[in-house]
């Protein structure tokens, strides 16, 4: 598989978040603002490199009927090393994305790349690989993030644009990660669409 | 097939736990900076803290350059809050009036129960500030008392000053 086929899977053509729909729980529940969007997704885009490439390296050496359970072993073990990281260094972002962190061990994208691509691919590759699905996840969740946290507390990164405006409170709620998610999902997948013909 | 499982699950635990023995502390000193912040917020100016544990909840006594009692910082929490757990540091004056406070852990929704830190301050909506909760506990309107409850979270409101009544029967058990 060529390189920029890679990258560009990653970001577009396969994004995790708009064209795979993979991983809803923590796209939904962590993008109340752009900040959490962008950390969530980092956290995210970690696990998926580092577990690509020791699945990658450890392919040869985990029997098939075991490979699920082994996969998970080490995705775990990755995601706690994150949780305790930000837990001792980052302890405001720990406290705003909390639960979620630990989440990131059951998300599909972590365990589907494992599965679909790091198992039968090379190490530097799979290390790519896991590198631009995460971006292309933490892009869309960044994307959220700005979109519901502008609607719904006139902020931009914290950063206060409206004076004054207390904001749709609804957007930061979950029925607003539901319309927003949906909608710049249409938005894109039509972009794609026009772009392709 | 079992051999290697174990292997790995013996490399992760050794991992995890060496990782763990670097962060342990950190994580301990963010913790206690956290609540140190909180003692300073809540109370008035102060010289010297002792600590003192009534009714299982721990104290920090506060006193000036003189030795003079001037507050104390009172940590309570209880479960009625909407979304589970809270966690409040209270401060009150040596006259058993409410000084400051700061929520230290909680789970309410995100722009409505979670605007306590604010709403109950200064300035703030439902100011309780410089209120005795001795003199008459503290309640929202809906309640027949005189706070205005956060709007739409009237839940998370009556859990807070439950919250803050408890540290104040508290705050009347110390010995100064």
């Amino acid at each position: 598989m060529k390189t920029s086929d890679i990258i560009k899977n990653g970001l577009i053509k396969e994004n995790p978040t708009w064209v795979l729909v993979l991983g809803m729980c923590p796209t939904l529940a962590t993008t109340t603002s752009a900040v959490n969007g962008l950390s969530m997704g980092l956290a995210t885009t970690f696990v998926l490199m580092m577990s690509n490439i020791v699945i990658s390296l450890l392919k040869s050496v985990i029997p098939d009927k075991v490979r699920i359970p082994a996969f998970i072993v080490i995705i775990a073990t990755f995601v706690t090393m994150v949780e305790m990281v930000m837990k001792a260094y980052l302890p405001g972002l720990y406290d705003s994305l909390g639960l979620f962190i630990s989440l990131i061990v059951v998300n599909c994208i972590v365990l589907g790349r494992a599965e679909a691509f790091a198992s039968k691919n090379n190490v530097g590759q799979s290390a790519l690989d896991g590198l631009f699905m995460g971006l292309g996840f933490t892009w869309a969740l960044t994307l959220l993030g700005i979109v519901r946290e502008l609607l719904g507390t006139g902020c931009f990164f914290g950063h206060s644009l409206i004076g004054g405006a207390d904001g749709m409170l609804m957007m930061i709620l979950p029925p607003g990660g539901f319309l927003a998610l949906g909608l710049l999902m249409a938005l894109i997948n039509y972009i794609r669409s026009k772009s392709k013909a | 097939m079992i051999v290697s499982l174990t292997v790995i699950a013996l490399v992760a635990a050794a991992a995890l736990a060496a990782l763990n023995g670097v962060t342990k502390d950190a994580v301990a000193a963010t913790q206690k900076a956290k609540v140190e912040n909180a003692v300073k917020e809540v109370l008035p100016a102060f010289d010297r803290l002792d600590e003192q544990t009534i009714d299982n909840h721990l104290c920090r006594l506060a006193y000036d350059a003189e030795g003079q009692f001037v507050g104390a910082a009172i940590e309570a929490g209880n479960d009625k809050g909407f979304g589970g757990h809270l966690q409040v540091m209270v401060g009150c004056k040596a006259d058993g009036s409410v000084c400051g406070y700061r929520i230290l852990e909680t789970h309410e929704t995100p722009g409505l129960g979670a605007k306590a830190d604010q709403w109950f301050q200064q300035g703030g909506k439902g100011d309780i500030i410089g209120q005795t909760p001795s003199q008459g506990a503290l309640a929202v309107k809906k309640d027949g008392g005189s706070v205005d409850a956060i709007s739409g979270s009237t839940i998370t409101s009556r859990a807070f000053l439950a919250i803050i009544n408890d540290a104040s029967d508290v705050f009347g058990k110390i010995n100064q």
